[in-house]
C-alpha cells in the first residue's frame, strides 16, 4: 500500500502544475485520478487500479531506465564497435515466464472482485433504470413509483449552440455542476443492498456513476444487473457512457443516498405528490377558477383522491392553460433540437414553423411525438410523457410561430396511446 | 511525381517504361508505382482524418458549445475513425508491402499485378462515397466508426453510402492481403526460407492473414444492417427478436484482429530500423516471428475485452479478462528484443531510428493503459472514458503512425535516389514526439476524473486538460508540413547523386542490392540468398548497375 501512496503524490505532482480554480460543489472530484468512490466495492477497484498501475509503472522504470542507458552509453561516439550477440535462449525464456507470473499475480485479485461486483442476489430494494434519448426513467420496482430524470434547464441552456458562455459563467451553472445536474435526482437508501436493472427503449446507453463503480450498458430489448450498496450519505454525479445520438453528452445521472428512514419519507412523499399530480384536470374541471389549491395541498387531495386515480383526468383544458403547460415540456423536451423558435437546426431538426405535422392532422402529430420518427431523421419516442403534457405540448407547437393547427386534449393523446 | 521513377535502367531490351502522363497512374500493374499511389493516397487522408480531429479539438478546447452542432461533432468522431484508420493507416502499410516486399524477398513484382491496381482504384471511390455523406441532408454518420445498431439505424441518407464504402475498402484490403500472401509464398529468390525472410515480409504475412479471416466478417456484419434497416430483417433490432449485442460480437471479432492489422507492420518496421542504426543483428529473431504469430492467434479471442459492459456472464469476463491479459506476454518478449538488440550496440539516431525509438517508447507506454485496460473490474471505471481515447491514440499514432513515418525516411532514399533534410527531419521528430504527448498524455487524467468520450462539451473542471489537448493537437498537426515538405523535396528535387545503393551503413537486405533509386523493374531474375540470409549472387537489375 505504501506503492499506492507514493502513486498517489507523484499523480499529484505531475498533475499540481494544472490546479484547477474552479470551486466544486459537494465532493471534491480528484482531477487526475480514479475516486476511492462512495461504495466499497468502488474503494477495492480504486486499489485494483492503483496496483496495476504500479506495477507497470515498475515495469516501465525497468524498460525505459534500460533504454535510456543503452542509448546514452551504447552510442557509437562512446562505443564505436558494436558486440555480436543476437540471440539467448534463457534470456528470452526467462522474459516470457516473470511476466506470465506477474500477470496471474494481477489477474487473481482482479478476479476476486469481479466476483463480487456480479453478485446480485438478496437486494434489498431494486430500482429499474430505462435509458432513453435523452434522459433516465427510474422506476422503484414494487413501489409503484417512477420518474424521469433529464438534464437541469440552466444547464441545457448554457449548453446551447450560440448561449456563447465563458468558461467562468459555466462554472456558476448548477452550482459549478454544469452539465451534472438533473431535474430529478436518482433517491437511494444508504446501507442497503439495491439492485439496479438497467434497459432502454431506443439505442444503447450505459448508466454510469464513477462513485460507486457501476457502469452498464442500457440495451433496447436486455435488462442488464449491477448493484451498489452506498456507505454514507451523499450526492453522487454520473454521465451516460456510450454513445446514444445528439445529445449523448447531456444526459447525466445524480444519485442522492439518504439514510434509511430519510429515504422512506421522501419516497411515502413522493407517492403522494404523484397521486395527486392527476388531480388538478380533475380539479379544473370542477372549480376552474381556483386551480392553485392543488398544489397547496398535496398530501391531502391525494388522500381525496386516491381512490381509483380511476379518471385519467380527461377533461378538456382551455388553450391558454394547455399553451402555458407546453411551453413548459415544449422547453423540457423539444427546445434542445427543434429551438425556442420552432425553426429547428435543419436538416437534421426540421423546423416547425409551417410545418406539414404541426399544421395537419393531429393524430399523426400526437403519433411522432408518442412514438418518435425513424429512417430519414430521427426523433425519439416520448411516451414517458403523461397524456396531460403530450397533449399541451402537442396544442403549444400547433399554435405557436404562426402554426394554425387544432387544439389536442389530454383524451385524445389516450385515445392514440 | 512522374520522374521519381520514369528513369528506368538500362536493359530496355527486356521491357518498356511506364507509360506517359496521367495514363501511367490509372493503367500501372507495377508495384512500386501502386506503392507510390497508396501511400501519396493515405497522406491525403491523414490529412482530411487530421482535420476532422482539429474540428473535434477544437469544439473541446474551451467548455460550452462554440463551433458545432453535437450531431456534426458525433459525424467529426465517426469520420475521424473511419478516414484514419481505413483510409491512413491501412493504405500505407498497404503501401510500404508493395513497394518493399517484391524488393525484400527478391520477386519482380507482386504475384497479381492487375488484382493490385484494382485494390488500389477502388479506394478513391470508396472515400469518395463516405465523404461525400459530408455534404448529404442529414449529415455524414453520426453512430461511432463502430456502428453499433440500434443506433447506427437512424444514420439518415448516409446509412447506406456508409455500409456500401465499408464493402469496397473491405474489398481492397483483401485483395491487398491476398496478393501478399501469394507472393511471399510463391515467389521468394532461391535460398530464402520462410524463417530468413526479413521481419518486415513476415509481420505482413501474418497481417495479411487476419485482413483475410476478418475482412468477410465486418462484410457481413454491416450487410446485415443494411438489411436491418431496409429489407425488414430484424438480425439486430430486439422488438424483431433481434439481439443488439450480436451485432457487437461480430463487430469486434472482426475489430481485436483489425487493432493488430494496424500494429503488425508497424513491429515488423521497427524490427528492421534499429538493427541498421545499432549496428547489430536483430536479437532473438524466431522469437520475434513466434511473438507475431501468437498475437496473431490471441487477437482472435480477445475481442470482447472491448464490450465488458455489455453485461455477459461472469464466466465470459474472466475468459475474455485472462486471455486480454496474456497479450502483455507476446508484445512484451517483442519490446524486450528491441531493448536487448540496441543492447552494446553502436548506435547512431538519424531520423529513421529517433522515429523508431520513439515508438519503442510510447507504443509501450500504449501498452502499460492496455494491461491496465485488460483488469475486468476497472475496466467498468476506464470503458468509453477519454482513458481509452488516450490509450488507442497513443498505440495509433506514435504507434502505427510513427512506424510509418520511420518507414518512409528510412527507404525514401532508395525510393527517389535522393536523401532527405536530415536537420529537419530531426525536427520534425522532436516536434512529434513532443507534441503528441502534450495531446494525449493529458487524456489519461481527464478519462480517470470521469470525461466520457464522444461528448462534444464537458463540465468546467475538465477545462485545463482539454486546452493543453487541443493546443498539442494544433502543434502536431502543423508539425507534420515539415514531413510533407522534407517527401516532396526527396521527390521531386534534383538528384545529387550522393546516396550509395546501401543508403545507411547498417543495412542488410536485398532491397539494397538494386541501385538507388531502384528501377522501375527489378529482380526479373531472382538473386540467390545463402545461408546467412544474405545474398550470395545478385539479381538481374542488381548487375545491369
Amino acid at each position: 500500500m505504501s506503492m499506492t501512496k507514493w502513486m498517489r503524490s507523484l499523480v499529484g505532482l505531475l498533475a499540481g502544475t494544472f490546479a484547477s480554480a474552479v470551486a466544486h460543489a459537494e465532493t471534491a472530484r480528484s482531477q487526475y485520478n480514479l475516486p476511492v468512490g462512495a461504495t466499497d466495492i468502488s474503494a477495492q477497484v480504486h486499489s485494483l487500479h492503483m496496483l496495476i498501475l504500479g506495477v507497470v509503472t515498475v515495469i516501465g522504470v525497468g524498460v525505459f531506465g534500460t533504454m535510456i542507458y543503452s542509448i546514452i552509453n551504447h552510442r557509437r561516439s562512446k562505443h564505436p564497435k558494436p558486440a555480436d550477440f543476437h540471440e539467448s535462449t534463457t534470456v528470452e525464456i526467462v522474459w516470457t515466464i516473470i511476466p506470465f507470473f506477474v500477470l496471474i499475480a494481477m489477474a487473481v485479485p482482479a478476479a476476486g472482485t469481479l466476483i463480487k461486483m456480479e453478485d446480485t442476489r438478496n437486494a434489498d430494494l431494486t430500482v429499474k433504470i430505462t435509458g432513453f434519448q435523452w434522459g433516465w426513467k427510474y422506476e422503484y420496482v414494487g413501489q409503484d413509483y417512477e420518474f424521469v430524470s433529464m438534464l437541469s434547464p440552466e444547464s441545457n441552456q448554457a449548453r446551447q449552440l450560440g448561449a456563447n458562455k465563458t468558461p467562468a459563467e459555466l462554472a456558476q451553472v448548477d452550482g459549478g455542476n454544469y452539465l451534472w445536474e438533473v431535474t430529478n435526482p436518482l433517491v437511494l437508501p444508504t446501507g442497503k443492498k439495491v439492485r439496479f436493472l438497467i434497459t432502454a427503449q431506443d439505442v444503447i446507453h450505459a448508466w454510469w456513476v464513477h462513485d460507486l463503480a457501476v457502469k452498464k450498458d442500457a440495451i433496447p430489448g436486455y435488462i442488464n444487473e449491477a448493484w451498489t450498496k452506498i456507505n454514507e450519505p451523499g450526492t453522487f454525479r454520473g454521465v451516460c457512457a456510450e454513445l446514444c445520438g445528439r445529445d449523448h453528452g447531456f444526459m447525466p445521472i445524480v444519485v442522492k443516498a439518504l439514510p434509511e428512514t430519510e429515504f422512506n419519507t421522501w419516497l411515502a412523499q413522493k407517492k403522494g405528490v404523484e397521486v395527486a399530480a392527476v388531480a388538478p384536470a380533475v380539479l379544473t374541471e370542477a372549480a376552474p377558477a381556483a386551480a392553485e389549491p392543488a398544489a397547496a395541498a398535496p398530501v391531502e387531495v391525494a388522500a381525496a383522491t386516491s381512490a381509483p386515480a380511476a379518471a385519467p383526468a380527461a377533461k378538456a383544458l382551455s388553450k391558454d392553460e394547455l399553451m402555458a403547460q407546453g411551453k413548459k415540456v415544449y422547453e423540457a423536451n423539444c427546445q434542445a433540437c427543434h429551438q425556442a423558435n420552432g425553426a429547428g437546426l435543419p436538416p437534421n431538426f426540421p423546423s416547425l414553423v409551417g410545418s406539414p405535422v404541426a399544421n395537419g392532422d393531429a393524430k399523426a402529430h400526437v403519433g411522432q411525438v408518442l412514438h418518435g420518427k425513424t429512417g430519414g431523421g430521427m426523433m425519439p419516442p416520448f411516451k414517458q410523457l403523461t397524456d396531460a403534457e403530450v397533449a399541451a405540448v402537442v396544442t403549444y407547437e400547433r399554435q405557436s410561430w404562426g402554426n394554425k393547427g387544432s387544439v389536442v386534449q389530454a383524451s385524445d393523446v389516450a385515445a392514440l396511446r | 511525381m512522374a520522374h521519381a521513377h520514369a528513369h528506368d535502367g538500362h536493359d530496355h531490351d527486356h521491357h518498356h517504361g511506364p507509360d506517359k502522363g496521367i495514363m501511367r497512374w490509372i493503367k500501372t500493374t507495377n508495384h512500386k508505382d501502386l506503392g507510390t499511389l497508396y501511400l501519396c493516397f493515405s497522406f491525403i487522408m491523414f490529412f482530411i482524418g487530421g482535420l476532422m480531429s482539429l474540428v473535434i479539438r477544437a469544439e473541446l478546447f474551451q467548455p460550452g458549445l462554440q463551433f458545432v452542432d453535437p450531431e456534426f461533432f458525433n459525424s467529426m468522431t465517426t469520420m475521424h475513425a473511419l478516414v484514419m484508420i481505413f483510409g491512413g493507416v491501412m493504405p500505407a502499410f498497404t503501401g510500404l508491402a508493395n513497394w518493399m516486399v517484391p524488393m525484400m524477398i527478391g520477386a519482380g513484382d507482386l504475384a497479381l499485378p492487375r488484382v493490385n491496381n484494382w485494390g488500389f482504384w477502388i479506394l478513391p471511390f470508396g472515400f469518395a462515397m463516405l465523404l461525400s455523406t459530408l455534404f448529404m441532408p442529414g449529415g455524414a454518420p453520426a453512430g461511432g466508426w463502430t456502428m453499433y445498431p440500434p443506433l447506427v439505424l437512424q444514420t439518415g441518407n448516409a446509412f447506406p453510402m456508409l455500409i456500401f464504402a465499408v464493402h469496397l475498402l473491405g474489398i481492397s484490403s483483401i485483395t491487398g492481403a491476398i496478393n501478399v500472401v501469394v507472393t511471399i509464398l510463391n515467389m521468394r529468390a532461391p535460398g530464402m526460407t520462410l524463417l530468413k525472410m526479413p521481419l518486415f515480409v513476415w509481420t505482413w504475412l501474418i497481417t495479411a492473414y487476419l485482413l483475410i479471416a476478418t475482412m468477410p466478417v465486418l462484410a457481413g456484419a454491416v450487410t446485415m444492417l443494411l438489411t436491418d434497416k431496409y429489407f425488414g430483417t430484424s438480425f439486430f433490432t430486439a422488438s424483431g427478436g433481434g439481439d443488439p449485442v450480436l451485432f457487437q460480437h461480430i463487430f469486434w471479432f472482426f475489430g481485436h484482429p483489425e487493432v493488430y492489422i494496424l500494429i503488425l507492420p508497424a513491429f515488423g518496421i521497427v524490427s528492421t530500423i534499429i538493427p541498421t542504426f545499432a549496428r547489430k543483428p536483430l536479437f532473438g529473431y524466431a522469437s520475434m516471428v513466434y511473438a507475431t504469430a501468437s498475437i496473431g492467434f490471441l487477437s482472435f479471442i480477445v475481442w470482447a475485452h472491448h464490450m465488458f459492459t455489455v453485461g455477459m456472464p461472469l464466466a465470459a469476463e474472466l475468459f475474455f479478462m485472462f486471455s486480454t491479459m496474456l497479450i502483455a506476454v507476446p508484445t512484451g518478449v517483442k519490446v524486450f528484443n528491441w531493448v536487448a538488440t540496441m543492447w552494446r550496440g553502436s548506435m547512431t539516431f538519424e531520423t529513421p531510428m529517433l522515429f523508431a525509438l520513439g515508438f519503442v517508447f510510447l507504443f509501450t507506454l500504449g501498452g502499460f493503459s492496455g494491461l491496465m485496460l485488460a483488469i475486468t473490474p476497472v475496466d467498468f471505471q476506464y470503458h468509453d472514458t477519454y482513458f481509452v481515447v488516450a490509450h488507442f491514440h497513443y498505440v495509433l499514432v506514435p504507434g502505427a503512425v510513427f512506424s510509418i513515418i520511420a518507414a518512409i525516411y528510412y527507404w525514401i532514399p532508395k525510393w527517389t535516389g535522393r536523401m532527405y533534410n536530415e536537420k529537419l527531419g530531426k525536427l520534425h521528430f522532436w516536434l512529434s514526439a513532443i507534441f503528441i504527448n502534450v495531446t494525449f498524455f493529458p487524456q489519461h487524467f481527464l478519462g480517470l476524473a470521469g470525461m466520457q468520450r464522444r461528448v462534444p462539451d464537458y463540465n468546467v473542471m475538465f477545462t485545463d486538460f482539454n486546452v493543453v489537448s487541443s493546443i498539442g493537437a494544433f502543434a502536431f498537426f502543423f508539425s507534420q508540413f515539415i514531413f510533407i515538405g522534407n517527401m516532396l523535396v526527396c521527390m521531386f528535387g534534383k538528384r545529387d547523386g550522393k546516396v550509395s545503393d546501401r543508403v545507411w551503413e547498417g543495412t542488410h537486405g536485398l532491397e539494397w542490392t538494386v541501385p538507388s533509386p531502384a528501377p522501375y523493374h527489378t529482380f526479373e531474375d531472382p538473386p540467390q540468398v545463402g545461408e546467412n540470409g544474405e545474398p550470395v549472387s545478385a539479381g538481374q537489375t542488381a548487375k545491369a548497375h
